[in-house]
């Protein structure tokens, strides 16, 4: 038996752990998660995988005080204040604290399921041995859902996925969708927060020739924290299609963990990150590419107008994986002096003969954009308007969704241009 | 019209003066053709006259109807009835074709005083000038000028001219990519714009465009000045004997 070395763990640690002890239910289904927690503690700058998210010293910053623990801890999870309309209209809503009560469409069933996410393997490999993000999901007790859709069942509407938006809210979601299946999610991210994080970490099992557009709209509250993970396994000549907006929040880590389970598979990855204040967001994803003839392109566009974010996306081609075509690119607009952003791309190739590539963008507006749109006519602060608008609509576009799912996206980023102009 | 008054300008960051006293008066209703060998300064006079930033007057004056114009913004030229057919228009993605013609229509009313156009109105008055420039209404669904060919984005310059209806037209070498068939279609539109009210500057290499575009006046532009005016034949003398002559003589 070797002898683990306890590292002094720093308040905010402390409290956080405080805080998950806190919630008082299922202690002992948490015990363990709790346990790992405290001896783990948070990564910080010099796990790479978390680098550029240094959660230790920025949940420091939140969870420094001790008032503000009390405070967080005094405040139990409630129902939603205000009934949210959901993000396309007609989704059936599955709530994922009460999934029993969802009204599933035909072909889909929701149960309530008491299996806590798995913390012990990492999907990032840059991780340490326990994925932080899913060791803080089962921690605090996360409530998880089984929602399958069966094999070549076209969905109408989509469904929609939430979990309580009161203070602390933790969920998880395991998602089966059959052979042949077509379908739609939305993972509606929202609420205010505790100092502590709130969590979902879904994962999704897509089915051969199936066809899956998942969307993560994230938009909590300013204050608030929020750790997600989405991990996704695509069938062979499946569909899979994501698209993850990042409109709110203070400190906020999104991964997508992507593999291929068979030939033919087309991934495509597209996201919006509008940053303002001193928000922090993170997207990081893992792209692994274990089957020959698959497909992925991957496109983040950044508007940043204050705050830090970061970018951080890894394309793992396994030996097998021949044919492989893979494409990522991190674009950003800085519009202010006040942000930054951090993109890291990452390949790791081991067949030798694929198509591999990413690329890396940040700048101000096109002078020469400007100016032709000026030229005929138009001033500048809305001809400005016009072109980060297009910036960001465009991957809304590379979706290719129907009009009722593209209306909502554009929508959610119209307002936040328009209330940032 | 216009007024060019001993006009110097250089390019604003590393100061290379291109334009060494420009004199050029345009009159009401007037096509100027303004012809020169490459790197006269040609596109960089067309850049100046709409407002482009990349270049600083250091000397001279434009007047635009007797008031200078080189304080004002290039949307604010643009409102007043100044408009540039780019020579290389751009492409800018994610910024549909229609929205762009009715942002930029209803901009220019708005800076003048006027009414905005409602979207039947507009889209009446769209459809009947892409028809006379052939152009169709799949081309008009596309992001602004993405992926239209060289011809395709002549053509949307001339149509978004004739939406603007504006009083001074400048064409930036509109023949160059062009072959012989899109050229007379943008003649054409050209063509059916001029007015006794309306001015036209046509900068071109040239002498093909301007067989189908008549000029009045007809200029040389050689080293930053204007070396030598005169009427159409100016042109077609030049096509035969090149510059060479010309600039023999101004030397």
């Amino acid at each position: 038996m070797g002898v683990t070395e306890l590292r002094p763990r720093t308040p905010a640690e402390t409290a956080l752990v405080s805080l998950a002890e806190a919630i008082g239910r299922d202690e002992d289904a948490r015990r363990a998660a709790i346990e790992a927690l405290r001896r783990e503690g948070l990564p910080h700058r010099r796990i790479e995988a978390w680098h550029y998210t240094d959660l230790r010293n920025l949940m420091g910053r939140r969870l420094g005080q001790g008032q503000a623990i009390e405070a967080a801890a005094a405040r139990k999870a409630g129902p939603a204040e205000t009934v949210l309309a959901p993000l396309v209209a007609g989704s059936t809503v599955v709530d994922l604290d009460t999934p029993e009560h969802a009204a599933a469409p035909a072909g889909v069933t929701v149960a309530a399921t008491d299996e806590l996410s798995d913390w012990h393997e990492a999907p990032n490999h840059l991780d340490r041995s326990v994925d932080t993000v899913r060791l803080v999901n089962a921690a605090f007790g996360a409530r998880a859902a089984t929602i399958s859709v069966e094999a070549g069942r076209a969905l109408a509407a989509p469904i929609e996925l939430r979990s309580g938006i009161g203070a602390q809210s933790h969920a998880a979601a395991k998602v089966a969708v059959g052979d042949g299946a077509r379908a739609v999610f939305v993972e509606r991210v929202e609420g205010g927060g505790s100092p502590a994080p709130s969590s979902l970490v879904s994962h999704l099992v897509i089915g051969d020739e199936a066809d899956v557009l998942w969307i993560v709209d994230q938009a909590k509250e300013p204050g608030a924290a929020h750790l997600g993970q989405l991990n996704v396994t695509v069938g062979a000549n499946a569909s899979f299609r994501l698209f993850v907006l990042n409109a709110g929040g203070a400190l906020v880590r999104q991964e997508v963990h992507a593999t291929t389970t068979g030939e033919g598979s087309e991934i495509r990855m597209r996201g919006v990150n509008l940053l303002e204040n001193d928000q922090h967001l993170d997207v990081t994803t893992t792209l692994r590419h274990t089957y020959a003839n698959t497909t992925a392109t991957e496109t983040f566009r950044n508007v940043v107008m204050g705050g830090h974010g970061v970018f951080q996306g890894m394309i793992k081609v396994a030996r097998e994986a021949q044919k492989t075509d893979a494409k990522m690119a991190c674009n950003t607009l800085l519009l202010s002096e006040e942000g930054d952003f951090s993109a890291k791309p990452e390949l790791e190739i081991f067949a030798d003969d694929v198509q591999c590539g990413h690329g890396a963008t940040a700048g101000e507006i096109n002078a020469d954009h400007l100016f032709y749109l000026m030229s005929r006519g138009i001033p500048a602060p809305q001809a400005k308007a016009l072109l980060v608008k297009a910036f960001v609509d465009e991957m809304v576009e590379q979706l290719e969704t129907d009009e009722a799912i593209a209306d909502a996206l554009t929508g959610k980023i119209d307002a936040w241009l328009e209330k940032n102009r | 019209m216009l007024e060019i008054k001993n006009l110097h300008a250089r390019v604003a960051d590393e100061g290379t003066e291109i334009l060494k006293g420009v004199d050029l008066t345009v009159k009401d209703g007037e096509v100027a053709a303004i012809m020169g060998p490459n790197g006269s300064g040609k596109s960089t006079l067309s850049y100046i006259l709409a407002g482009r930033d990349d270049y600083e007057v250091t000397e001279g004056d434009i007047l635009y109807n007797g008031e200078s114009i080189l304080e004002m913004e290039p949307d604010e030229r643009a409102a007043s009835g100044l408009f540039l057919a780019f020579q290389y228009p751009l492409e800018i993605p994610g910024v549909a074709t229609m929205t762009f013609l009715k942002t930029a229509l209803n901009a220019q009313r708005k800076a003048r005083g006027e009414a905005e156009l409602m979207t039947p109105d507009f889209m009446r008055k769209v459809k009947a000038a892409a028809g006379e420039l052939k152009i169709d209404a799949e081309m008009l669904k596309r992001p602004l000028n993405v992926g239209f060919s060289g011809g395709e984005k002549k053509r949307a310059e001339i149509l978004q001219m004739a939406l603007l209806e504006p009083k001074l037209c400048i064409m930036d070498e509109t023949d160059s990519g062009l072959d012989i068939d899109a050229l007379k279609i943008v003649a054409d539109g050209v063509n059916a714009l001029r007015s006794p009210e309306r001015s036209f500057l046509v900068i071109t290499h040239y002498q093909r465009l301007l067989d189908y575009i008549v000029p009045d006046t007809v200029h040389v532009l050689y080293k930053g000045r204007i070396i030598k005016s005169g009427d159409k034949d100016l042109a077609l003398q030049l096509e035969n004997e090149g510059y060479g002559q010309i600039i023999g003589e101004a030397a």
